[in-house]
């Protein structure tokens, strides 16, 4: 054992060990930093992916239709604070790449004016990117008139591509699911 | 450091001589204390308290499993609550839930990691590099203090109202929305939130702490490749820690704030969405897992290379396979989530990655068998919990391997197959890992020795306990088992019966434990400063037994490459 100068030594080590403990402090501050900037990156993520089932937005078709047929079906939930029934559109089967339209249809049973905001996704989850909608009463926040009912658009079209996917190789059948909220309240 | 502390140094290793100066005294000694040694040892006392009331939480559900049916919760609940009939057993199914929750969070927050990042973490990472103390002795001290704190936030959880009138929170320590933040109103759950909050803060702070004491305060001449491999094991645990407990921590403050301010991070109604927390969870989840486990990986090494006489096999391969195991646990965790409908390109690179994992803990394990092949093997009481930990061990990372296997996970996904698996790991790799820790450790932290037969008795009757406890619940898990219930239908009865016998055997194991402690500090056989033998090479073994109350006053230069 040797003795090393030890007050110097120890000056020079403990701004070291400031430095370095300051270092590992700002890694974790960034590592909080990471965790929520996570929650828009991941909703990014899932857009541009389809990731999870999200469906796409397009302003048309311009890819034309392959033979191959899909059924779409339609399915909806509604929230039970919210007092609107809705029927969903009956189901349908057209060659990929086909743009159809189909409507839901909504009512508010109760006596007031309600906002309603629909959230969506299909199964499987994979044919998410395929899945565009040209237009969509979920886009924009419904407000239904007491007692009114009304019928809410969906045109979409399922992308061609799809058949260059493997993995969905089998698959003849889409399901959109809507579940319905209210808007206006405080759970948002 | 001052002239009389190498005087004190340079007079030998007598313990009394070292009551010079500013040593505090009585309780003082303990609550202010910035001394690594008797953090350490506080953190091994918390651990052990955590540990029986974690460990008598799991007996109630071993006794509930016993038989089909439902055989003691509602018993509790009309104890506690006062409830009779039909709403006696509803209360009674959330209390067991609220049992398996609390006793998961205990076994991890407030057991694993205090023991092995705490108290063996902070009492010998300093000793083994040669330095006089933590880096942050203060921050030592706060990082402490700051966990019992949290586990009495988390005590108090349990008497705060969950769901249906039920104190504690019952979802799981996986603590999933929606039921976390539509299923369980009340107070418990954000209590729990609390409680995981401070601990998480404890344990950043110790790491911290750790991590620059590694860095920048080993001995002139231990570089880094010199360092003994449970300094490389808190180091990358260290690390491991700073990166995952920061995530933990933000997607449990969003729980939070969804459960009381109204954002909707995790709920679909304001655009959120659930799995989202399933990804910040297991992000953290899964290189947590290697938290409780790589110090273990540590002692281990240390502990087989003693008994044998020799150095450690491929010391390098040894130190890299733990920073390998550390970062590759970072990106496997949605091998969690198979059942999450994640695509099948997705699933394949989770299988894939997860398996990698297989090949650094494979080094690990044909390493310490290299170490003891050949080797002059004595097999006292440490050697005896390290070849119970390795054998445990790979049974429990076999298991891990089949688990990896989307397909097989699909079937096996939350049943006690799952249970057995992380149980052989966890339950009795890192907690083996710990006795091993403790039985080696023990003459060094307080100068006198433990009956062998005691601690052989200890040893025995635990692995034939544990062994009855899990090893069974693979046969549940493959018969279908689901995880997180109260009751089954009849075709389990045998192996839970089995499963049962067996934690009434390690009750048995643990009363054993306390005995031989009591008993060993009752005869204070002395130790010596080194009862190992030559076998025993760390830095710790050259001070005394218990070393002074400061040690290394003038600095250990290290010369010879064997350090390890």
């Amino acid at each position: 054992m040797t003795s090393v100068a030890p007050d110097h030594r120890d000056n020079l080590s403990e701004r070291k060990n400031r430095r370095i403990g300051v270092s590992l402090a700002v890694l974790v501050a960034g590592m909080v930093g990471l965790a929520f900037a996570s929650v828009p990156l991941y909703q990014l993520f899932c857009q541009v992916t389809g990731f999870g089932g999200t469906t796409q937005v397009a302003e048309a078709n311009p890819k034309g239709f392959i033979a191959r047929e899909m059924r779409v079906r339609f399915d909806v939930n509604v929230e039970n604070t919210l007092p609107w029934t809705v029927k969903p559109a009956a189901s349908i089967t057209d060659k990929i790449g086909a743009v159809d339209t189909v409507n839901y249809v909504a009512t508010n049973n109760s006596d007031k004016p309600i906002t309603g905001q629909a959230i969506f996704n299909v199964v499987p989850e994979q044919a998410g990117i395929y899945f565009n909608k040209i237009e969509c009463f979920c886009f924009t926040e419904q407000t239904l008139q007491p007692g009114e009912t009304v019928d809410m658009p969906i045109v979409f079209f399922v992308d061609p591509d799809i058949a260059d996917n493997r993995e969905l190789n089998t698959i003849k059948e889409i399901t959109l699911s809507y579940t319905f909220y209210a808007s206006d309240s405080e759970g948002s | 450091m001052s002239e009389t502390h190498l005087e004190a140094h340079a007079t030998g290793h007598d313990y009394a001589s070292q009551h010079d100066h500013h040593t505090p005294t009585g309780w003082r000694r303990w609550v202010f204390s910035t001394n690594h040694k008797d953090i350490g040892i506080m953190y091994l006392v918390f651990s052990i308290v955590a540990g029986v009331i974690g460990g008598i939480l799991s007996g109630f559900m071993r006794m509930e499993l016993q038989e089909p049916g439902i055989q003691i919760f509602h018993g509790l609940a009309s104890m506690v609550y006062g409830v009779q009939g039909d709403s006696a057993v509803d209360a009674g199914k959330q209390m067991y839930n609220v049992f398996t929750t609390a006793h998961a969070l205990i076994m991890v927050f407030f057991t694993v990691m205090p023991a092995t990042m705490g108290g063996f973490a902070n009492y010998f990472a300093p000793l083994m590099i040669g330095a006089p103390d933590t880096a942050f002795p203060r921050i030592n001290n706060i990082a402490f203090w700051l966990l019992p704190v949290a586990f009495i936030l988390l005590l108090m959880s349990l008497f705060f109202e969950g769901a249906g009138g039920v104190g504690g929170f019952g979802g799981g320590w996986t603590v999933y929305p929606p039921l976390s933040t539509a299923g369980h109103p009340g107070p418990a759950l954000d209590f729990a939130i609390l409680s995981l909050h401070v601990a998480g803060v404890s344990s950043i702070l110790g790491a911290i702490n750790l991590i620059t004491t590694i860095l920048n305060m080993r001995a002139p001449g231990m570089t880094i490749h010199k360092m003994p491999l449970f300094a490389w094991a808190v180091l990358t645990t260290g690390f491991l820690l700073l990166l995952a407990l920061p995530v933990l921590a933000g997607a449990i403050t969003m729980l939070l704030t969804d459960r009381n301010f109204g954002t909707t991070f995790f709920s679909p109604e304001g655009g959120g969405d659930p799995v989202l927390f399933q990804h910040l969870f297991w992000f953290f989840g899964h290189p947590e897992v290697y938290i409780m486990i790589l110090p273990g990986f540590g002692i281990i090494s240390h502990i087989v290379a003693t008994f044998s006489r020799k150095p450690v096999f491929g010391y390098m391969a040894m130190a890299y396979a733990m920073v390998a195991i550390g970062f590759v646990g970072f990106v496997v965790w949605a091998h969690h989530m198979y059942t999450t409908g994640l695509s099948l390109n997705v699933q394949r690179y989770f299988v894939a990655a997860t398996m990698v994992i297989a090949v650094p803990t494979g080094v690990k394990i044909f390493s310490w068998i290299a170490t003891m092949w050949g080797g002059s093997i004595t097999f006292r009481i440490p050697m005896l919990w390290a070849i119970g930990f390795i054998f445990l061990f790979t049974v429990g990372g076999v298991t891990g391997v089949v688990l990896a296997n989307a397909g097989a996970d699909r079937a096996l996904h939350d049943t006690y197959y799952v249970v057995a698996h992380f149980h052989y790991v966890l339950s009795l790799g890192a907690v083996f890992s710990i006795f091993a820790g403790w039985y080696y450790w023990y003459p060094k932290m307080f100068g006198h020795m433990y009956s062998e037969f005691l601690g052989k008795l200890h040893f025995w009757v635990m692995f034939v306990g544990v062994n009855l406890i899990f090893f069974p619940q693979h046969f549940l898990g493959l018969a279908g088992m689901p995880r997180r219930y109260i009751d089954y239908p009849d075709a389990f009865a045998l192996w839970n019966r089995v499963s049962s016998i067996g934690y009434y055997i390690t009750f048995v194991a643990m009363v054993i434990f306390f005995y031989a402690t009591w008993e060993a500090v009752r005869k204070k056989r002395p130790a010596g400063d080194n009862p190992w033998g030559e076998g025993a090479t760390t830095l710790e073994w050259t001070l005394s037994s218990p070393p002074p109350f400061h040690q290394f006053s003038t600095l250990p230069k290290i010369e010879s490459t064997n350090a390890h």
